[in-house]
């Protein structure tokens, strides 16, 4: 497994995600916004971060910048995409992912730990989450509230798609442990091809038992062991 | 231009001092000369009546790298590694405009950091608000609180502590003190001393608007009915240009190129320029064309005092620019050579081929003026009687005032709205006794804290100062770490007034006596005076950030009760002094008498203790006991670890409201297995530290004594209430 992060003037999240990468031996170089071609790779993550300063709307500009082509392209050819955070932002704003990422609820910005039930086990990047009841990771977003028609909701629902959705300590996918608003608790998505992923929370940023948690390392599993 | 008396005054320049600089320079000063005087020999840049006093604070031991006078203070935390932090305060300008105040505080201080050839790793900030009934608060709190969490949320360090504090006397003067904490390589520090001649001064970063114009001058004067009328002088932030500013300094860095850099900060331009050329001994030459400005005819004056944030100023080895231009540009930064170092001694400055400005530059640097305030000893609070009056008040009842208080309750309404997680090192979050940060890609971890105690200082400014530092190295301790030193940052009134300069002085000796005992350096700090008005100072607030090493994280302690059957001790002798406390505060509305006594050798010997009892792992949990007393500090352990606690007042030398509530200063809560007991006990005898086994950990109650037995939960519910009430999110 070969991986690319897409390094945008803002994101900050590059380098822990080049380190979890690195941890779970997944060959990785770093790519500059301004390039105009990847290198050979089955993975393109987009991190967390504010990129371009989030300037105009989160993500909009690092849709139309110049390595977003070869990000599309990488997506025909059925290569494995996986935006966090600001990366789910861009991902949307690109149209790779439908719907769209409103304000949290409560107009503020949200850093906290929060739980998880993974809906979808069955595609490249979630694989090790199948005996996982509940998984905990951080969030920490401003606009992270996932929004889409209900038309797009049932559609996300009955293809399930919905890779993540909020829940509270025993699993249960209630309103109280939706963080942010989004619709039906959406955390994170895929595309019709499961090849692309978005996702609010952060797994690279809970790869160590001494960080109190190593939740995101599963997700590392399932992309270092998926067949490429 | 003709320099008038009302100009003089206008640019916050004393009569007196006017003479002086004539006298100095041998001339009239021309308005941009006196501008420049005016940004210079303000006391937020010359520190004029604070210098006496910060001299004799001790700043030196073998682990200091670099102590005061720099960008930042420099500590050796060993492998090669330095560490590099600062405290600085933005407190006139947040009550301005909380937002960009707040922001564009946290943005400086970030600078202050890269500037030493650091990346910042860590963010905390100390904010003080006026009583919460006050008309202002309520959008002081959240401008501020966001204002924090945007730029440092974007550039991307994680805010691992803080705290937030409520008091009437901060209604019309507000305090953000942020600090940030680097890290980088003991031999790759970088200092902001010019050397050589001839060598190009280089601007680089965001382009030189009009905004802050005199904004270290504002925040050298009290506030008055015309307050409203400052708001041009605050700077609006841009973190979005500081953390590409950060990535293309420290790209620079990786060479040899840069001999000198200074973030443009208060007074930009003149103090970044001056302070370097002078700490070289050396002159400097500038072409005023040549500055990047954001716009069109701005004239030699405004680029001069403008604070437009994000920029910095270097000196580069010659030859180097091109290499240097490239980085820059990668990151889509200005740079442009604006002039070169000189054997002149002077600070040149040229516009459209004219001489505009020509100054020595001693009469900015070490001929500025420097004063021996007078000041009076403070008039220290005596304890009066109060025995009969609080024994009738229910501890329960009493206990859940000072729960659902605004200063005492939960804060995370306040610390969810900083990212504390990104840079995947972040081993401890804001809720503890200290922020943890792992040094990135090795087992240890620095300790993180910030303090204040001003109502302790208020009522007797020495023994104030002396707690603060304790109070710091006590949570230092708690979490495990050894405290290695300090950065401090001093807010006080106006020093024009006896009364006020006294409480400084004061402090500063209570400061220094503890720090001396304790061998824990102030390495960095600033100070804030004239935080007052219409004749109405505050409390005199030294705020504390304090760092510690832990060698080996295996061994970081935590406050949350792990386990069910353990024992609770308290380590140190509670005498029961209940002035001050929270208990007086919160529930008598008493706020009169003495704070408690430090007894520095208590504090060093308990701290020891407690040092030799998590290297041994015997200590399950452990919690530093400051306001609010031994309740307050148990309750916490409980919720967090979501374990209860039955315990029993173990004497009956004091009343139980003095056991529970009072805050007499050394002690810990500490957490010890059964199995561990004997071992532990026996330490702490040998060592002749004064404790108390109080009761058990047990399932999710607390039970104190005959008088109550309550749910955790709701405790818990009651400690969170305040804030989202406040703000309507519940």
């Amino acid at each position: 497994m070969k991986s690319a992060v897409i390094v945008f003037p803002g994101s900050n999240c590059d380098r822990d995600v080049a380190v979890a990468l690195e941890k779970f031996h997944i060959k990785n170089q770093m790519v500059w916004h301004n390039e105009t071609e990847l290198p050979k790779c089955d993975l393109i993550i987009l991190p967390g971060g504010f990129s371009y300063g989030d300037y105009l709307r989160t993500g909009c500009i690092a849709s139309k910048s110049r390595i977003i082509n070869a990000v599309i392209k990488h997506e025909k050819n059925g290569g494995l995409i996986l935006g966090i955070c600001n990366g789910f932002q861009i991902l949307i704003e690109t149209g790779l992912l439908p719907g769209v990422l409103l304000r949290n609820k409560k107009l503020r910005f949200l850093s906290k730990n929060v739980f998880l039930k993974a809906l979808n086990i069955n595609n490249h990047f979630c694989l090790y989450y199948k005996q996982k009841k509940v998984i905990e990771l951080p969030i920490a977003h401003n606009e992270g509230s996932y929004f889409a028609n209900s038309n797009l909701l049932q559609n996300l629902e009955d293809n399930n798609l919905i890779a993540f959705k909020y829940c509270d300590q025993k699993g249960n996918i209630i309103s109280d442990a939706n963080p942010n608003g989004s619709s039906n608790n959406i955390a994170g998505i895929l595309n019709n091809k499961k090849n692309v992923l978005g996702m609010m929370p952060h797994p690279e940023r809970l790869i160590d038992p001494i960080l109190s948690g190593e939740d995101g390392s599963l997700m590392f599993k399932s992309l270092f062991n998926s067949p490429t | 231009m003709k320099i008038t008396n009302e100009i003089i005054n206008k640019h916050g320049i004393k009569p007196h001092e006017f003479k002086k600089i004539i006298s100095l320079i041998q001339k009239e000063p021309n308005i941009l000369e006196l501008g420049i005087f005016s940004a210079m020999w303000n006391e937020h840049c010359s520190y004029k009546s604070s210098k006496k006093y910060l001299r004799t604070l001790p700043t030196n031991n073998k682990k200091v790298i670099q102590g005061p006078g720099e960008n930042a203070g420099v500590i050796d935390i060993e492998d090669d590694d330095a560490l590099v932090f600062k405290i600085e305060s933005h407190n006139h300008p947040s009550y301005i405009e909380p937002y960009q105040g707040a922001a564009t505080g946290v943005g400086g201080i970030l600078r202050d950091i890269f500037t030493m050839g650091a990346r910042p790793i860590a963010i905390l900030n100390s904010i003080h608000f006026g009583s919460h009934k006050h008309i202002k608060t309520k959008n002081l709190l959240n401008g501020v609180v966001s204002g924090i969490g945007g730029y440092g949320n974007c550039v991307g360090i994680p805010t691992v502590g803080g705290e937030v504090k409520f008091d009437d006397s901060y209604n019309e003067n507000i305090l953000v003190n942020a600090m940030a904490v680097g890290l980088a390589k003991k031999n790759k520090i970088f200092y902001s001393k010019a050397q050589g001649i001839n060598q190009p001064v280089i601007y680089v970063g965001s382009k030189t608007g009009r905004d802050g114009i005199h904004g270290a001058s504002m925040a050298s004067a009290e506030f008055d009915d015309n307050t409203e009328e400052k708001k041009p002088t605050v700077q609006v932030g841009d973190p979005f240009t500081e953390k590409l500013l950060l990535e293309a300094c420290l790209e620079l860095m990786k060479d040899d190129s840069i001999i000198a850099i200074q973030d443009m900060g208060a007074a930009g331009l003149t103090s970044s320029s001056v302070e370097m050329a002078s700490k070289g001994d050396l002159g400097i030459e500038i072409n005023l064309n040549n500055i990047p400005c954001r716009e069109k005819n701005m004239t030699p004056y405004e680029m001069m005092l403008s604070e437009t944030q994000e920029r910095m100023l270097l000196i580069l080895n010659s030859g180097k620019e091109e290499k240097a231009k490239k980085i820059f540009n990668k990151w889509g930064l200005d740079f442009s050579i604006i002039g070169k170092t000189t054997n002149s001694r002077n600070l040149v400055l040229n516009f459209n081929d004219k001489e505009v400005a020509n100054l020595p530059l001693s009469s900015l640097s070490i001929n500025a003026p420097v004063y021996d305030r007078k000041w009076k000893k403070n008039e220290n609070q005596k304890k009066v009687n109060m025995q009969k009056n609080f024994k009738s008040f229910k501890i329960l009842d009493s206990f859940k005032k000072i729960l659902i208080s605004p200063n005492n309750s939960e804060k995370s309404w306040v610390w969810e709205q900083y990212d504390s997680t990104v840079m995947a090192d972040t081993v401890q979050k804001p809720g503890g006794d200290s922020g943890v940060v792992r040094i990135h890609g090795k087992n240890k971890g620095i300790a993180l804290t910030v303090d204040s105690s001003a109502h302790y200082c208020l009522a007797n400014p020495l023994m104030g100062g002396k707690q603060v530092v304790c109070e710091a190295w006590r949570n230092l301790i708690a979490v495990g770490s050894n405290p290695i030193a300090i950065t401090n940052c001093l807010n006080f009134g106006n020093p024009e007034k006896d009364k006020i300069m006294g409480q400084f002085v004061e402090t500063i000796d209570g400061i220094s006596q503890a720090c001396t005992y304790l061998d824990f350096p102030v390495v960095s700090g600033n100070v804030s005076f004239y935080n007052e008005t219409k004749n109405k100072a505050i409390a005199p607030t030294p705020t504390i950030g304090a760092a510690g090493l832990i060698k080996n994280l295996n061994y970081m302690m935590t406050k949350n009760i792990k386990e069910i059957g353990s024992h609770i001790l308290v380590i140190g002798k509670t005498l029961g002094h209940l002035y001050q406390s929270e208990f007086f505060r919160e529930v008598l509305f008493f706020k009169d008498g003495p704070p408690p006594e430090v007894n520095l050798f208590n504090e060093k010997n308990n701290g020891y203790a407690i040092q030799t009892l998590i290297a041994k792992k015997l200590v399950n949990s452990a919690h530093d006991i400051s306001s609010g007393g031994i309740l307050l500090a148990l309750t916490e352990m409980c919720i967090s670890g979501k374990i209860g606690a039955k315990i029993k007042i173990p004497n009956d030398n004091i009343s139980i409201h003095e056991y529970l509530f009072g805050e007499d200063q050394s002690r810990y809560l500490v957490e010890i297995n059964e199995k561990n007991i004997k071992e532990a006990t026996n330490i702490l005898k040998k060592n002749s530290v004064y404790y108390e086994i109080i009761g058990k950990t047990q399932k999710d109650k607390l039970n104190v004594d005959k008088e109550f037995d309550i749910k955790l939960s709701d405790l818990s519910k009651l400690n969170s209430f305040w804030f989202k009430n406040y703000f309507k999110e519940n």
